[in-house]
Order: C-alpha cells, then structure tokens, then sequence
C-alpha cells in the first residue's frame, strides 16, 4: 500500500518559502493573500511497515528542531483553500528520488522496480479567495500543467480525518515493443503525412532520399539478410529524422543560398557555415601561424585552446530557447546541465570551471493581453532564473558572467543562453587530451540516468494536450545531482584509463551519440532492449532517441570492462553495455535479438539532401528622427539608468554561486559596495599558477532592426572590448558564435523568409569579417533558427540575435582591471571617437525611434587600440577601465563614479567627436570599440605616451564627494547629479525580482 | 609518518567544494591532505581513523532535496561499510573521541548540525538545533563580515577577532531547538562566529549583513571541546587576496586571505596537541 508522509513546520517557525510564494503571487496574479503555509508530502509507495515508515518520517523526511510531521493523515490546518501539487506521471521528481534513497539506507534494502517515492507540495492559503482564485493561482503561478497537477480543496469541504486523498503518479504502460514496417512506395502527399503525423520533420526532398534508398535493389538484399523487408522500420526512420534534423544536421547553416544584395549584385553561398564560420576560423588560424592557439575546433562537442603547457580550455554555449517557453524552470535547468556535458564529453573529458548564462526576455512588466499559450514573461524570467539558479549552484560550477536582455518580441520566445567552460590535461596517458577515438571492439556503454519518454521529439514538441497516466514527453527537468555522481566517477574512469571515446547523449538520444562515435569505427551493433529504462513500456524507437538527461556514451575497450562497470557501481552510479562498436559500415540496432535498423553509415550522415534557400536583402528607408534636445539631461540620464537593458540585474547574480571553486578572481559585481556591473569575469583555474581565464560576451539585437551586418559587427566588438577592458589578452582569444534566429525559410508562414535569410547571410559575412580582422578564431557555436511564435493570426518573431562569446587567457590576473573609480584625483579619459551613431540605441528606444544610424565597427583602429590597452595594463597604469555600450558614455560614466562611490567631473567639450554632434547624442550615441578609462596622476605621461596618435580625450577627473558634474558643449552645466541618486534609479527597477 | 598533520576532505553526492578546500588545508600547513570519495570511505579502503583533520565541505549533498544536508546525513548515520558490521557513524565517533578535528563549513556545517555534532552539549550527539531558510527565502551569494567570540572555546578561531568572507547559501538561518538550549550556547560562548557590521564592532540581525535572519546573529558555531566547528561563510574562499571582492582597489590586503587563520589553526593544534 501507498503511505502518505505530510511535514508541516511547528508552531512559530517562519515559513520563508510561504512567505516568498504569497509575494509572488501578488506580483504575478495581482492576488493578495493574508497568508501561505507549505506542507511537504511524500507518498511511498513501497512495502515497508508502519514502524519503517515512522523512522523515515522522523529522520530524513522531517527535521525535529522546526517541523513535525504525521502519516496518513492531514498536518492542514487553519486555511481557506488547500492547493497540493504533484508530478504527472514520468517527470522527472528529483526529491522523489533522493527519498527512495534515504529510506533504502534506513532500512537496509533496495526498492524494487515497481517501488517508488512520489512528492507532491501542498500550499495553504488564507485570504478572501474561492476555488476559481486557487484555480488561477494554481495554473498560473504554483503548477505548470504540462508536467504537475493539481488538487484543490475549500476549507469546508476538507477531510479533516484523512486528509487529501492518496495519489501514486507511477506510470502505468501495457504497451507491448513492437516494431513497424513503414511503405515509403506511396505518393508524395503520402510521405509528406508519414513525416508530418510522425513528428519526424523531414521535407519531401528528404522523404524522396530515403524511399529511393529503400527501393535500391543493393540495399534491400542487403536487408534481407537482416531478415528486413523493403520497408523501413519506424526505429530506422525515426534514427534518419533525429540525424538529418535542423538540430543535429543545421540544414539552414549547410544550404545552398542564392543571394542578391540588394544593389544588384548576387552570389550562391555553398553553405554559411563552411564559408563563413570554418572559413573565418581557417583564416585566422593559417594568419596566426605559430601562434595558432586553437586545439580542437567544430567537431567535438565544444571546442578546445591551448591554456598552457599542461592544460587545455574547452568551451560552448548552447540554447535551450522552445523547452523553457513551455516550462522556464525544466527547460532552463535542464539548458545549464545539458551543456555541463558539452565541454565535460569533449575530447577524453574535461572538469566544469565555470558556467554563463544570458537570457532574451520580454519586460516582466509587460501589462498587454497575451496570445494562448504563451506564459507571461514574468513568469518565464522567474522559472529561468531559478532552474538556472538550481542547475549552476547544485552542480558545483560557478556563474560568472551573464545578461538579461529585454525586447517585448521575446514574448514569443525567450531565449536562453547557457555556457560552460572546462579545463582539460593537455595529454591524458601519453595522447593530447582533446584527442579521443573508439576502436572496433570497444563497448557502448550508456553510463549516468535511465531512459524515460523524456525529451521524445523534444525538437518538435507535439501540441497534444496530455492526458492523465500518460508520462510528459515535451518537458524534462534535469538533475543536477545523478549528473554531478556520473562526472565524479567519469573523471576517476578517465584518469585510470578506462576508456578511450566519450560523448554526451543530448539531441537524439543513442541515436546520436552512438551514431557519432561509430563514425570512428565505422559502424556499431547495439542491443536496445539492454537500455535500462524508467519504466516499462518504452518502444524500441523511443528508446532509440529518447533524450533523457544525465547521460553520456563512452567507448571502453573490453579488457576493461569489468574495472569500468565495477567502479560505476561503487559510486553509486549506473553503466550498461549496449553493445560494441565494429567495422561494419552499418547502423545496426537490435531489439531482443532482432535487426530493427541495419543503415549504412555513409547514408545516414551524409545522405541528406542539401536545402536551397533564397535570400534578398532590401535597404529599407530607415531614417533619423527629428526631435529637440531634453531640456532636462539629468533627468534623461537617470531614466536611461532606470531602462531594463542598462539597469542592475544584482538580484538574479547574487542568487548565482559565482565564487564556488575558488577560482573567480574579478566577479560579476565589483566596486566599492560589491555591487557595480563588471564588464567581464576573470578565473585563476589552477590555485598554483597566476595564469587566468577571462570570459566576456557581445549581445546588441536591437541593431538588427536596422542591419544584421553591423549587429554582428557590434555583437563581436563588443564582446571583445569587454573582454579586454578586465585585461583579457588580445592575441590569446577565441569566439563563440550562437545564432538565435526567427525562421528564414520562405512559405506561406513565412512571407518574408528571403529577407529573413538576407539577415542571416549579411549577420555571417559580418562573422567573417570581423573575425579575421580582430584575428580571432571562432571554435564553436550553435544555431537556432525557429524562433517564431504563430497561432491563428499572431505571429511573433525574435530579432535576429547572435550572442558572441569570448574566453582567452592571461598570464598573471594580479594584472585585472575593475570599472570602478578608485580614488579622486584620478584622470578620466576616453578612448575612441564619438560618431552620431544612434541607430538602434537605447536612447532612440526610450523616445520611440529607431534611427538610421546604427554603429558600425571600425575593426582596424579598434584592434590597435585594444592592444595598446593591454599594454596599459602589463604596466599597471590603470585605475578602471569600463565599455561604453547600452546607454554609450552618459550610463559609463555614472556607473564608474557610483560604482566606485566617488564623483567625477567631466566636460563635453573634451569629447573627440566625428562631424558636429548635440550633447545628448555625445552623451548616448553608442559608436562600438570605445572605453572609459581612469588613471592616477603620476601615470599620465607614460599612458599618454603609449596612446599616441590614437583617439584618446582627457575628459576630467574623479572627484572628493558625490556628484557626477557633465559640463555641457557650451560650458553650462548640464549634468548635476548626486552618484546616490543615480544608483538608486538604476538598482530600483529590479530589485525586487 | 607519525609526525605528520594528516588532513581528510570528504567528497561525493553533490559536495562542490572539495578541491578548494583541499588548497586550503595545504596552504594551512597540513602536510597530507586527500580528497577522499565517500565510496571509498564505505568501501572500508579508507579510513577515518588514519586522519587527524576532517573536512566537510560545501555543496548539495543529494541536491538538498530533502532540506540541506538531511539526506547526506542520514547516509552518514546509517551506511554500513561494505565487509563489516561497522557503520560509518562508528568510526566518525571513535575520531571525535580521540580528540580530533572536524570542521564543516556551509553544507558541512548543514551536515554536523543534522548529524547532532553541534552543538552536541555534553558530547550527546541529539540534534538540537538546525539551519533552515533563509528569511528572504532566496540563496544569497555576498560577502559577510563575522565577529569572533575571545571567550570560545573554539580551536580554529583561536586570535581571531574578526575575519570577512562570502556566504553562498539559501539555508543558513540558525535556530535551536529552545530558549534553554540557545542560553547555553551563548553561556558557554559555542556561537564563536557572528554577523556583524562592517568595522566589526557589533553583531547585527540586519539585512544583509546577516543575510539570513540567523538566531542571535550566530553564523558559525563549535562544541564544548572546541574541537568540532562549523560555518556558513567559506573560509575556503578567501585564502588569497585576489578572493577579496575589492583587492583592485585595496591595495593593503596583506597576500594571504582571512579565512586561512582557521586552517593555520587547526594545524597548529595538531601540531601541538595531538602528534
């Protein structure tokens, strides 16, 4: 029988989490509450005794200094109504998990299969609410329908003997493994509804590749020895579809593109990603010569550095944007541990230093009716905060560098970044460490969680609604700990040499992993039956490409076999031998000992046809507004202060770990009060060497509103100048790219796809560009390229947004450099030129505009500047350094004064500016590549010196008191402001988040 | 081999804080410090009873699922060592026993407190106090400043006044068991660590310098002997100036972090009590 195990805290013990959930309920729903409690409940669901199950109530389920507790029966009392929500069946229910542990420790036995723990949180709340409050509270704010559900109960009719009623979410299948034969000789109509109804995603180009293969005579002979017919099975067509997906295979970025620019001329693009992406970074590398420090680029799970002679830097950001539209908590916690594996599976495996994040969101604020489905974008910033929260802090990595971007088109789909970096051995017994390779014989070994209907088709998410006992395939939630337990044992295996290939099961589950891998050896046999599973029921196809998380493959050499399996189960952690990796040339699955796919490997990665696309770029007549000055500047100033894109994210960063490790030398807060914005992070990995990691990190889609060309531009500026103004070397660094893009194939869902690809062609040439003229080699990257929101009429799409990473090192971060003012009497200078460059700029969205005028970069002059820079810093001649971006000089030089909690006094006049430009255009025109830069008296001459004959003004200096003083073009002062003021209109606004 | 200061660090599902803490006891002078996976621990391979110094350090042990360190501690309470009739437990007590050190810090310190090591009056091990919530209901990653208690008898604080390091918790806030309970504590001056104001003079409750409404400020605390301690903030965490959050505009931090005093400490103690 099911037991019911309520903890409720004892009288007069504060219950902070009630307390937080009241508040957040006001601030979402608009609903003021008098009170919330919160009850735990775990439902057991296991043969134990009355006296077994009192012992795990009184020890790992309840604590005796501030909760009491009672089974079977209710601990609710003094409510309104009762809220208690639980899983769906199938989600994944990490405190279920640890539960069921704890108690086979108690008592000295281990659950069987169909024994289970079950937790469910039971929310009391008093106030003037009925039923359809707690339903709105319920949906809106406590549960997220697709994976929980709820109870809800007044007061009145509330079971006072017993309690809520008994629920055990255990799956329940009787669907007996059965494979199907697919007849791909039918119409094209008809192969265009077996892909469609079958979630695979493939065109008809691609369902006409692959009837042709199943009609070649060659292969069905072939088959036939398999005991296969002509047909395809359903594992073999869902093993091509998860293979030749948008996600795995980046059809967009492989095109071929007709491209006409507008002013007449067009060109075909055989693929952007080989002519620009790997096109960038073989140019780069060729210019770099010896100095070549790239390792291992575009084709492991994230590229490699050289950091010095005994390690290696390894690094990728991934997206993780349609999950965590659905479920911001599952999705964006299931983002940071799914990229954890990236850099953790490269080369022979790597240990996490540190994670970013930077997330696109509509303004949580935002008041206008929302289209179906779409969860408010409050609601999406607090669910991705908090699994971003869980998933980096839980797993031990520290998060030092982020953004939140604000743009309401983000309603339609937030996007959110994740990023993780690792540092590998340079050699691992005797070979280069980002060297792997799996040899014919070696085993597939499945090491980490069990396969469920997690993450199925979770590129493709179906609409259906989900029904009752059937387990939430969409949405997984990830686990940080079964994760952490697998790193743990992976990273003894590796150091022992027990393996000699290891990968991540992300996108595609085994079929990508293993399919991957086998590319090595040139083909594999695999036992699907063998997988363990969460639950029975799972079809031979689905377990094929299940994506449930905290798993990773591993090639192990079957001499150690036995070594690799018995030091799993001593740690508690799970590996199964699937089967081998061989010479075949075949993608061969079994199920119970018969073929169920029996694929060349040659076809299934590289069989797929070649998507044509069009793309015409069309100069739209943007144009400059026509508006007069602000009479109030201050005023001006301190709203551009208090703007989503400028204003203090404190409030989510404190709620990140960023110093976990020990590493984080420069933290994402700095300055006197431990709360000025840091331009970027720097990390001493290794506690017996001064060498450091910098990570930074470009993001400007508000740019691409005018042209993608110069957003990319900026984007990789950007990054670069922040990257530099800690002291980032210049020469020693590497670029991500990560593509967020709204759909740029055109149909009749799309109509104005070609100028959607024109962006995307114009954001890479730009790549391109920039890349080889900064000298700066990109390693790695990731495209997502749906992110659109359509029901009915409404049609939402993102900016085009790329977020340009950085990560580079420096020898000694003694030399690292803060943005905050230091001490008054320090000189104040800027660097670089000013244009009249506020196209899409901040100050332009504040009044309603967009401009014309959108930065471009000057990558030439920029580069000598940046490496003029980090000779300033090997000299230690810099007090502060700080980019000007959002908000341009105006937001920079407010936030060094406050952040270093001295004024500054500066005049307008000093500004080098190109062509004529009013005072508000000086101060928040967001012209790329410039830096504020404070330095002490005595250094002047020597950094001067070294400036020579590049753009630098003397601006003023920092001040005793208070005040920032702007002296404007006409020797007025136009700008009198106190710094505590000012710091107060830029903290205010999310505060409270 | 009998004269050296022989330092233990416990690692495995879900501590973060291992490595670091590792750094520190070598920087503190220890002379062997090993990172040890509690499957070794269980495993009988190796034993506590070969160390002189326990680590037990931050993290989320078991993703405090079932509120920090509960789990973890319930695992340490009842795991049995595979090959004998011994628990784990046995040996932890036999090592407290013969004097030896324990410090947890953050998780660690969740643990013990759990675990009924601390305060643990008169050597029983019955819990009687906890650490729960923080009042905001958030995890909070700030630096602190703590003020140490003279009168304690608490081994790693010895010349210690006041000493700043981070907290990184959502669970910090202290609260005993009772009134009678929290008197003892202060009378016989175990809340060695508390929350203070910036230039160390006095103990607050107030946001944030307590960043977790902690029970009379108390943010680290030890037994009776003084011999087992723990603490929310990492002292782990600032064993180097460039930890400090300001070092690039205080530029008098002397080279060693604050939080390295512990250690020095607990090996001086050692050193001098138990070799």
């Amino acid at each position: 029988m099911a037991w019911r195990i309520e903890v409720g805290l004892k009288e007069g013990i504060r219950d902070a989490r009630g307390e937080r959930v009241k508040r957040e309920i006001r601030e979402h729903l608009g609903i003021e509450l008098d009170q919330v409690k919160t009850i735990d409940v775990y439902t057991v669901d296991a043969d134990l005794s009355r006296k077994e199950i009192e012992a795990a109530a009184q020890g790992p389920f309840s604590d005796p200094v501030i909760q009491h507790y009672a089974i079977n029966q209710p601990v609710a009392e003094g409510f309104d109504v009762l809220v208690e929500v639980g899983f769906r069946p199938g989600v994944t229910d990490n405190v279920g998990r640890t539960s069921r542990e704890a108690i086979q420790y108690l008592v000295g036995r281990r659950f069987t299969a169909d024994e289970g723990v079950y937790t469910s949180v039971q929310y009391l709340l008093s106030g003037k609410i009925d039923e359809a409050d707690a339903e709105r509270i319920a949906a809106g704010f406590l549960g997220n329908g697709l994976i929980q559900r709820w109870t809800i109960i007044p007061a009145a009719k509330f079971d006072r003997e017993n309690g809520v009623p008994v629920t055990v979410p255990k799956v329940v299948s009787t669907a007996e493994p059965k494979v199907l034969e697919i007849d791909l000789n039918v119409s094209d109509e008809e192969l265009m509804r077996i892909s469609r109804e079958g979630v695979l995603a493939l065109n008809l180009e691609e369902m006409k590749a692959i009837q042709a293969f199943a009609n070649d005579p060659q292969n069905q002979a072939d088959r036939k020895k398999m005991g296969l017919t002509a047909c395809l099975t359903d594992v073999e067509l869902e093993a091509l579809a998860q293979t030749w997906s948008e996600h795995c295979k980046h059809k967009i970025f492989s095109a071929r593109i007709d491209y006409e620019d507008g002013e007449g001329k067009s060109e075909t693009i055989d693929s952007l990603f080989k002519t620009f992406i790997v096109g960038a970074t073989r140019d780069v590398r060729a210019a770099k010569g010896k100095r070549d420090f790239c390792l291992s680029v575009f084709k492991d799970n994230a590229g490699v550095i050289r950091f010095n002679d005994d390690w290696s830097l390894v690094f990728k950001v991934e997206t993780h944007n349609s999950p965590s539209a659905l479920d911001p908590y599952g999705g964006a916690l299931t983002g940071i541990v799914g990229v954890n594996r990236d850099p953790f599976g490269t080369g022979m495996g790597a240990r996490l230093i540190f994670n970013t994040d930077v997330f696109c969101f509509a303004s949580p604020f935002y008041s206008e009716p929302l289209p179906p489905r779409l969860l408010h974008p409050r609601r999406i910033f607090e669910g991705v905060v908090e699994g971003v929260e869980h998933g980096g802090n839980k797993s031990g990595v520290p998060t030092v560098n982020g953004s939140i971007i604000f743009d309401d088109r983000f309603a339609g789909k937030p996007l959110v970044y994740c990023g993780t970096a690792a540092l590998m051995p340079a050699e691992i017994h005797g070979k280069p460490g980002h060297v792997k390779q799996a040899l014919p014989g070696d085993r597939i070994m499945m090491v980490g969680g069990r396969i469920g209907k997690d993450g199925i088709h979770g590129a493709t998410f179906s609409s259906e609604e989900l029904h009752e006992g059937s387990p939430a395939t969409a949405v997984q939630i990830g686990d940080p700990i079964t994760q952490k337990r697998m790193f743990d044992f992976l990273i003894i295996a590796r150091d022992r040499g027990l393996y000699n290939s290891i990968t991540d099961n992300g996108a595609g589950g085994l079929s990508s992993s293993v399919g991957e891998m086998a590319e090595d050896t040139g083909g594999f046999e695999m036992h699907l039956d063998r997988a363990p599973l969460k639950y029975s029921g799972l079809q031979p196809w689905e377990i094929l490409i299940s994506e449930a998380q905290e798993r990773m493959t591993v090639a192990v050499p079957p001499d150690k076999t036995e070594a690799f399996i018995a030091l799993a189960r001593e740690m508690d952690v799970e590996a199964t031998d699937l089967g081998n990796f061989n010479d075949s040339g075949y993608y061969h699955c079994l199920y119970n000992g018969k073929t169920v796919t029996y694929l060349p490997m040659a076809f299934l990665h590289s069989g797929v046809p070649q998507l044509q696309l069009q793309a015409r770029w069309e100069n739209r007549d943007h144009k400059e507004p026509e508006f007069a000055q602000p009479l109030d500047v201050e005023a001006t100033l301190r709203h551009m202060l208090g703007r989503l894109n400028i204003c203090s994210k404190e409030s989510v960063v404190r709620r990140y770990d960023h110093e976990v490790q020990a590493g984080t030398v420069l933290k994402p807060l700095v300055g006197i009060a431990n709360d000025g914005p840091a331009d970027a992070a720097m990390i001493r990995p290794l506690p017996d060497s001064f060498e450091g990691v910098v990570v930074a990190h470009g993001i400007t889609p508000r740019y691409s509103d005018i042209d993608t060309y110069h957003m990319m531009a900026c984007a990789i500026d950007e990054g670069l100048r922040n990257y530099v103004a800690v002291g980032g070397n210049i020469e020693h660094v590497a670029g991500l790219d990560n593509f967020c893009w709204c759909d740029p194939v055109q149909s009749d869902k799309t109509p104005d796809g070609t100028y959607k690809a024109a962006q995307l062609v114009r954001a890479n040439k730009a790549l391109y560009d920039y890349c080889l003229a900064f000298g700066v080699p990109l390693i790695s990257g990731k495209d997502s390229m749906k992110n659109d929101y359509q029901i009915g009429d409404t049609k939402i799409s993102i900016p085009p947004t790329v977020l340009f990473s950085v990560i580079g090192k420096v020898d000694d971060i003694r030399k690292g450099v803060t943005m905050d003012a230091k001490r008054p009497g320090d000189l104040v200078y800027l660097l670089g030129v000013t244009r009249n460059e506020l196209g899409g700029s901040e100050y332009y969205d504040m009044l309603g505009h967009l401009g014309k005028n959108v930065p471009t970069v000057d990558a030439n002059t920029a580069l000598r500047r940046y490496r003029t820079l980090n000779r300033a810093q090997q000299q230690s001649l810099l007090a502060s350094c700080h980019d000007l971006s959002d908000g341009g000089l105006g937001v920079a030089l407010a936030e060094t004064a406050f952040a270093g909690g001295f004024g500054i006094q500066v005049d307008l006049r000093k500004v080098k500016c190109e062509g004529v430009l009013r005072e508000d255009a000086v101060l928040f025109s967001e012209t790329a590549s410039r830096l504020l830069v404070t330095i002490k008296p005595d250094h002047k001459a020597a950094f001067e010196k070294l400036f020579a004959g590049q753009d630098l003004s003397l601006l003023g200096t920092v001040t005793e008191g208070r005040e920032l003083r702007i002296v404007g073009l006409g020797g007025e002062i136009l700008v009198r402001a106190d710094i505590n003021d000012l710091k107060e209109a830029w903290q205010a606004p999310l505060r409270e988040m | 081999m009998s004269k050296q200061v022989r330092a233990i660090v416990i690692a495995g599902n879900g501590t973060n804080c291992e490595r670091e803490t590792a750094h520190a006891c070598r920087l503190g002078g220890a002379d062997v410090v090993d990172i040890v996976h509690i499957s070794e621990l269980l495993s009988g391979r190796a034993l506590l009873q070969d160390y002189h110094f326990l680590n037990l350090a931050g993290g989320f042990l078991d993703g405090d699922d079932l509120g920090s360190a509960k789990a973890g501690a319930n695992r340490l309470l009842h795991a049995p060592i595979k090959g004998s009739t011994e628990h784990l437990s046995e040996h932890l007590r036999k090592f407290i026993a013969d004097g030896k050190l324990i410090m947890g810090v953050c998780n660690g310190f969740q643990l013990m407190v759990k675990m009924g090591l601390l305060p643990a009056f008169g050597g029983d091990f019955t819990q009687t106090a906890t650490l729960t919530f923080n009042d905001n209901g958030r995890f909070e990653d700030r630096w602190v400043y703590l003020k140490a208690d003279p009168a304690s008898p608490c081994v790693f604080t010895r010349g210690l006044d006041g000493i700043t390091l981070p907290v990184r918790h959502g669970e910090g806030k202290l609260v005993v068991d009772s009134e009678a309970n929290l008197k003892k504590i202060e009378e016989k001056h175990l809340g060695v660590l508390k929350y203070c104001l910036p230039d160390y003079s006095a103990t607050t409750m107030d946001y944030p310098l307590n960043p977790n409404g902690s029970t009379a400020a108390i943010a680290g605390l030890c037994d009776e002997t003084g011999r087992l301690f723990g603490l929310m903030p990492h002292p782990e965490a600032y064993v180097h100036r460039t930890h400090h959050p300001r070092w690039t505009r205080e530029t008098d931090l002397p080279e060693d972090g604050m939080g390295l005093w512990l250690y020095k400490n607990a090996v001086r103690f050692i050193r001098d009590e138990l070799l």
